[in-house]
């Protein structure tokens, strides 16, 4: 039984890097086969992999995640600024500087379950976030948002002699981040931070978060320290967030506030839900979907819809694109919301339930197929 | 002293807005046991009401401007003011009082729409999904304020009558300097007088008794012939006229835009919350309490002392009382503790 369920997972884990490393491909019919939006499917999938550590498994619903998010990409462009135009420390430094935040904020948050645990969470994201617009401006910034500039100190890439002229762009080892090597990058930290979401789903440690969500009372009295659990799920999903947040400071070396507003924590949630907490590649495809309405959708103007329906006759026509364009271009946050009340009514398991109820429909056995699940919802 | 007195007033009437949001969702979570993310959105629409009150006073009619002789030029001129003259123009002056009279039929509709259409769908489902479906909806509501109205704030004054300030200081005999928007006056009134009808309506009426009497145990009053539910949807409609009133009243203070809902009601979760979950005179308490915490932080004697204490002070506090009080200030036991 053990060894088949290492196959299956090997066999998943194979089929995840092949379609992540081939997104470029499989992408590009409908218009999503470009690095700037790969890469940021690839980043926020990161942080919701991150995110249904901690909601999925111990069903502790934070509303201050975008925190960390945050706090990794200040990391990461400091690290730039000071040491090394070289990737690899600041994603470490990101990875450790926001651990660090997160195993603070938990311990104290962690005190408190239910909605106290989400307004606690949420009055630390918004400190953080007003004070790095206030007090912190000498470390944040401010408005203006953490940049990098000539004259910044690099000590170990001064060391090495490998200064560059005018603004440098982030390294690895000699190979600049632009356009694809920044998607690859970000796609080679998706499947290593996958693999690792896999082996906390099936280790005892992923058992005994699962178990705090369906009844945490009955652990404690069973003596089970639950404790220590659910701090380490926090401090690993503040650890992930962190990895996003430095992504995105490695793929554009710049780090604003904002952030770390809690709409950008609420935005992680939504990624999540609408995957499917609970579940290892719901938030992966939630992101993709979000980020893929938003950059695909937000591009719709009138023009482009007369384009799209202009073989209608001319006064519907005209009706036609007057009201679907209250839900692309400007108006897709509307369609989001809409789309997220829609699957938090009929579908609360995401798009993941979806897939299930589909399989279960057509009477095919397991719960679902890898590969299957792989492709988006579109 | 007079800084100290100045400080209390601003603080009094922003926590006179707390105070109201708070207490809707406190209403309705201790009824229906329902987790409101769209009460700030209700806030909102509020205050939009009186844009559009504004807006529907002011339709107007182009018609030549006599004072012009070189060249036709049009001015506009609202159909009041050609109908009515003068009188006309006193009613579009009082735009914003006026717009309550539309702004509580309007908003006990959308409070029963809201309750009958999705609310009750979710009284058996997790708090976290309440969350997030209201979550979704106040996104949802905010969108399409944003398609009608643009996304730029409003701006609405308040009667001429009332635009001044009041000169408080003579009146306590502090001295001339202290002086005070009477419109921010008006509005501490205008709340207490809210949370006194509010508290009346369920302390003194024999309706506001069965609803007490159902929020302690909803099963017995069923069992005694009562329909309870329909008397928690009033409560759901009257939690949004009072949070729509809280919004009506405060666009002179502040220009509405889409999205202030979304701050004012991440500050009202926080006050339900340090007031203690459930707790309706804890909701009105920690309201005010708040208000005046941030405006005293944000006064520069303070904020020499700690830097950067009037952006967390109302968050810093929420996490004190979470962690020494877990019940908040005078939260009941045994209310969302599962």
């Amino acid at each position: 039984m053990n060894s088949n369920f290492l196959r299956n997972d090997m066999v998943l884990m194979a089929v995840f890097t092949l379609v992540v490393l081939t997104m470029p491909i499989w992408l590009a019919p409908i218009g999503a086969g470009y690095p700037d939006l790969l890469q940021k499917i690839a980043i926020y999938g990161i942080f919701a992999i991150g995110f249904n550590i901690l909601f999925g498994l111990t069903g502790y619903l934070s509303f201050g995640h975008a925190a960390f998010l945050g706090v990794g990409s200040y990391a990461a462009v400091w690290t730039f600024k000071l040491f090394s135009m070289n990737v690899v420390p600041a994603i470490l430094f990101g990875v450790i500087v926001a651990g660090l935040f997160a195993l603070f904020i938990g311990y104290v948050s962690l005190r408190r379950s239910g909605i106290y645990f989400s307004i606690l969470t949420l009055a630390f994201a918004q400190m953080s976030y007003n004070l790095a617009y206030s007090v912190l401006t000498p470390i944040t910034n401010g408005e203006t948002g953490l940049q990098l500039s000539q004259g910044d100190a690099r000590v170990l890439d001064h060391a090495l002699g490998i200064a560059q002229s005018g603004l440098p762009t982030p390294s690895f080892f000699g190979m600049e981040i632009l356009g694809w090597s920044g998607f690859y990058v970000c796609a080679v930290a998706l499947i290593i931070a996958f693999f690792f979401a896999l082996r906390i789903f099936r280790s005892p440690f992923g058992m005994a978060l699962k178990a705090i969500k369906s009844n945490q009372n009955r652990m404690n009295y069973t003596g089970f320290n639950t404790r220590p659990y659910t701090l380490a799920a926090f401090v690993v999903s503040g650890m992930y967030a962190g990895l996003a947040g430095s992504l995105l400071a490695v793929t554009d070396p710049l780090a604003g506030a904002e952030r770390m507003q809690w709409t950008a924590s609420g935005e992680v949630v939504l990624m999540t839900i609408l995957g499917g907490a609970g579940t290892l590649l719901g938030p992966l495809l939630g992101a993709g979907i979000i980020k893929y309405f938003e950059n695909i959708f937000s591009a719709y103007n009138e023009r482009v819809l007369h384009d799209v329906f202009s073989g209608l006759p001319n006064g519907l026509e005209q009706i036609v694109v007057s009201f679907t364009s209250l839900f692309v271009g400007e108006g897709w946050q509307l369609t989001l919301g809409m789309l997220f009340m829609l699957v938090v009514i009929f579908l609360p398991g995401g798009v993941m339930e979806g897939f299930r109820r589909l399989t279960k429909l057509f009477r095919r056995d397991g719960p679902q197929s890898p590969a299957g699940a792989a492709q988006p919802a579109e | 002293m007079d800084a100290f007195v100045l400080q209390l007033l601003n603080g009094l009437d922003k926590g006179g807005a707390y105070a109201l949001i708070a207490l809707g969702l406190t209403l309705v979570f201790g009824t229906l046991g329902v987790v409101n993310f769209a009460h700030g959105a209700l806030f909102m629409l509020g205050a939009f009401c009186a844009v559009t009150m504004q807006k529907l006073l002011t339709l107007s009619v182009k018609v030549k401007d006599p004072g012009v002789t070189f060249f036709d030029a049009y001015k506009e001129i609202p159909y009041l003011e050609v109908w009515f003259g003068d009188t006309g123009k006193a009613v579009i002056d009082y735009a914003v009082p006026l717009s309550i009279l539309l702004a509580i039929p309007v908003m006990l509709l959308i409070g029963l729409v809201m309750e009958r259409g999705l609310i009750r769908f979710f009284y058996k489902r997790s708090h976290a999904e309440q969350i997030l479906v209201t979550f979704g909806l106040a996104i949802v509501l905010q969108e399409i304020v944003k398609t009608a109205f643009g996304a730029n704030p409003i701006p609405t004054g308040a009667p001429d009558a009332v635009a001044g300030s009041a000169a408080i200081g003579e009146w306590l005999g502090l001295g001339a300097a202290v002086v005070y928007p009477w419109w921010r006056l008006i509005y501490l009134a205008f709340s207490l007088a809210i949370i006194a009808g509010v508290f009346s309506f369920l302390q003194f009426t024999t309706y506001g008794m069965v609803v007490r009497a159902g929020m302690q145990d909803r099963e017995t009053v069923g069992l005694l012939g009562i329909n309870i539910q329909r008397r928690f949807t009033v409560v759901f409609g009257v939690a949004a006229v009072v949070a729509g009133l809280a919004g009506v009243m405060y666009t002179p203070i502040l220009p509405p835009d889409y999205h202030m809902g979304m701050e004012f009601l991440v500050l009202s979760f926080v006050v339900v919350v340090v007031g203690g979950m459930g707790s309706l005179p804890g909701a009105v308490f920690a309201g005010f309490l708040l208000g005046v915490l941030q405006s005293f932080a944000s006064m520069t004697q303070v904020k020499d002392i700690l830097p950067g204490i009037d952006q967390i002070i109302i968050y810093l506090v929420a996490v004190v009382i979470l962690l020494v009080r877990p019940r908040g200030l005078m939260g009941r036991r045994g209310v969302m503790e599962s």
